[in-house]
């Protein structure tokens, strides 16, 4: 095996009950790299994002999926989190009553209970916040206010960088980070995203789009189509499918 | 009720989930079971009460008789054989050269495990505690402190052999002996509790609090707690609740009255946690409860109920607002999990002009439990410009539980407003997905969603119970998702 390798997912098939909808993904990715998965709706997309993450929505039937080495299907979602996975979901869910600092305050200090570290101070952790927040223009007040309750769509995005942020993933995945967002909210995003980016940690974009990409330069383009990654190259390729469309890969396949 | 000839506790498989189920081995005065009037006058014999305070518990004796047991509330009590209960059971005071005032060492032990100190010189905090084992009450502390104020607080016998005519004037004054039957049976069979006097523009300098402990088997708790505030005067009152686990079901019948003269403010803080049962349903305490204070001119009772424990609960804090612009409140967090059963709530009773309440209830149902929220708000013909406000939140933990709401709205004046506000959810797959993946753990999540869920009443409670109670509620709901 590759020892550079941060994600290594192999022959990965998985649906929902019996309905197949992952048929057999390969993709391997380097810490350091930006990996952008494009496709029509529909290809299994969010499918890979839910199932790398652990949703339970999900059965895998066959196949691994490694980060840095650990066996991420035997980890459970919490437990996948601490090693260092991270999703931005497409639709992140509304949690009424749980401020935002309550809830990063339980996230962070899980995982520092997964990696047997003491519990960060209270002074630590908001001194943390302040920094992280500043680095998606995020206000103070979205902060104290519940998760992602009231919150715009572009707040809800903004409010997913956040989190990362905070939680600093070796592999973080984007959800169709750019859906709903206007120019201003897609930069702000953008931004944050490669404010974050160093040589140890990686990003998957999964996007409909090649907008984002012009904000977020990806290393390595695939396409996603019925299941199966049936295409992989560089960054051009995603300017060829916002020149041709979906339709030449449909086909092809 | 279950035969309790068998003494065995349950298995050790629940011991860690209930961290009060321990029992103390102390020697106890226990009567034999059975109710009669020959009980009730043994007793008012025991405690060596005056000739009227014996007529009174005869009274209600005899109103007992005649009255049978509720059947309104969602719940499904099963038989309750009065003449298989001890109506008195007190921890024996062991001989020796000590004075009144020391207390049993195992007693110490025991309310020690409780997180109570009795030790008042090792306390730190501003709290004066009744400490009330089975029937009676073995300590109260700081009373020193309060008497310089000129406030009185100490067991419910204390004040009826020190304060005759303040108990004689306001017993059974808000709560009627014959109000309704358990109120009955608490009235002829009641041993102890707690008795609290504020005088006229006290600010009571500390938080007082009763914590009630069952420790014998084969008994009842029936306590009584009465406390006046005088015009102007302010007091916190809290009340902890706790029993041992035990096979068998036990029964709790309690009153609580509470008289808030013109500009008085009493506020009213309760976390129960008394035993509720195994998952299967089997033991646990019933719990059925007469809570009422009567506000005059100006005057504020507010009650705030943090409620996780006992098999069945039934209890309605209430408010008279008798005089103008008296204001009354209700904070409830009502908790069911695996087979509890919980019908509570409050009366909001609007006599004076210009009166306010508020009504907050949220109910968190688990398992294969029911939880109701039953309440009243009448607007009298009197109550001129009168305003309610009730809020009644469900959140559902599993398919299999029932949240119910019953809201009694009655509206005798024109001028008065009532408002009534009702929501139910339920906790997500995608909410605790969303938990997860940020590395939130499925009990983590829970615990923080539900205590977000129940701030609004939490915030209502004294800082030295919030964070024993958020603990509380997390602990309840062990295990109740995945």
């Amino acid at each position: 095996m590759d020892q550079n390798l941060l994600l290594n997912v192999c022959g990965l098939r998985a649906g929902i009950g019996d309905k197949e909808i992952l048929r057999g993904i390969d993709l391997q990715v380097r810490p350091g790299e930006v990996h952008a998965i494009m496709g029509p709706n529909g290809s299994g997309k969010s499918t890979l994002a839910g199932v790398l993450a652990g949703d339970p929505r999900f059965t895998v039937y066959g196949g691994s999926a490694t980060l840095g080495g650990v066996d991420l299907l035997a980890l459970s979602p919490e437990d996948r989190s601490h090693e260092g996975l991270f999703l931005s979901f497409q639709y992140p869910v509304e949690i009424p009553g749980v401020s935002m600092v309550n809830f990063m305050r339980a996230a962070v200090n899980a995982k520092r209970r997964y990696l047997n570290l003491e519990p960060l101070s209270a002074s630590e952790f908001l001194k943390m916040m302040r920094q992280k927040r500043a680095i998606v223009e995020l206000d103070n007040k979205l902060a104290s206010r519940s998760v992602n309750e009231g919150f715009s769509g572009g707040e809800k995005k903004r409010n997913e960088i956040f989190q990362m942020a905070v939680l600093e993933p070796r592999l973080a995945i984007l959800d169709e980070t750019d859906s709903g967002l206007d120019i201003d909210a897609l930069r702000i995003v953008a931004s944050g995203v490669n404010k974050l980016k160093t040589n140890q940690n990686a990003t998957i974009v999964i996007t409909h789009y090649q907008r984002l990409l012009d904000y977020i330069k990806p290393d390595v383009v695939h396409i996603l189509y019925k299941g199966r990654i049936v295409h992989t190259a560089g960054p051009e390729l995603a300017l060829e499918l916002e020149e041709k469309g979906y339709d030449w890969i449909k086909e092809q396949n | 009720m279950e035969n309790n000839s068998e003494k065995t506790m349950p298995g050790e498989a629940i011991a860690g989930e209930y961290k009060y189920g321990f029992s103390t081995d102390i020697d106890t005065d226990i009567i034999p079971k059975g109710l009669s009037e020959d009980v009730v006058r043994l007793i008012s014999q025991k405690k060596g009460e005056p000739e009227w305070l014996l007529d009174f518990r005869l009274r209600a004796f005899h109103a007992w008789q005649q009255m049978s047991m509720p059947r309104w509330a969602h719940l499904d009590i099963p038989p309750i054989d009065y003449q298989d209960i001890s109506y008195y059971a007190a921890p024996v005071k062991k001989e020796g050269p000590k004075s009144m005032d020391e207390v049993d060492p195992q007693l110490v032990e025991t309310f020690n495990k409780l997180g109570i100190s009795l030790e008042e010189q090792k306390k730190l905090s501003g709290v004066a505690v009744d400490a009330v084992m089975d029937s009676v009450s073995v300590k109260t502390t700081h009373r020193e402190l309060l008497a310089e104020k000129g406030v009185i607080f100490c067991s419910f016998s204390e004040a009826v052999r020190d304060y005759p005519d303040l108990v004689r004037k306001y017993l059974g004054k808000i709560v009627p002996p014959t109000d309704n039957f358990f109120a009955a049976l608490n009235s002829a069979v009641f041993s102890d509790g707690s008795f609290v006097y504020i005088p006229k523009g006290v600010r009571c300098p500390m938080e007082l609090s009763t914590y009630f402990r069952i420790n014998a088997q084969g008994t009842g708790q029936f306590e009584r707690t009465l406390i006046i505030a005088d015009e102007d005067a302010y007091v916190s009152y809290l009340e902890g609740c706790t029993a041992p686990m035990r096979d068998e079901n036990q029964l709790h019948a309690a009153i609580v009255e509470i008289f808030v003269e013109d500009r008085a403010e009493v506020k009213y803080s309760t976390v129960q946690n008394w035993y509720a049962g195994d998952k299967e349903g089997r033991g646990g305490v019933y719990n059925f409860v007469t809570k009422r204070g009567i506000c005059h001119h100006d005057a504020k009772l507010s009650w705030t109920q943090v409620e996780t424990g006992s098999a069945i609960t039934w209890k309605y804090p209430s408010c008279v607002l008798a005089g103008d612009n008296a204001v009354g409140e209700f904070y409830s967090v009502a908790v069911t999990n695996n087979r509890q059963q919980a019908d509570t709530g409050t009366k909001m009773i609007h006599l004076g002009r210009n009166t306010r309440s508020t009504i907050v209830s949220k109910g968190i149902s688990a398992g294969h439990s029911q939880n109701s929220y039953r309440g009243l708000v009448k607007m009298a013909p009197s109550a001129e410009g009168a305003h309610n406000y009730a809020q009644c939140d469900s959140l559902l933990l599993s398919d299999t539980c029932g949240a119910h709401t019953f809201p009694y709205i009655d509206v005798l004046n024109d001028t008065a407003v009532a408002e009534h506000e009702a929501t139910t959810s339920k906790i997500s797959e995608d909410q605790l997905f969303y938990c997860a993946q940020r590395g939130i753990g499925a009990e983590e999540a829970v615990g923080l969603i539900v205590n977000g869920y129940a701030k609004e009443v939490m915030n209502k409670l004294p800082m030295e119970f919030a964070v024993e109670a958020q603990k509380l509620l997390s602990i309840s709901l062990e295990g109740s998702v995945g």
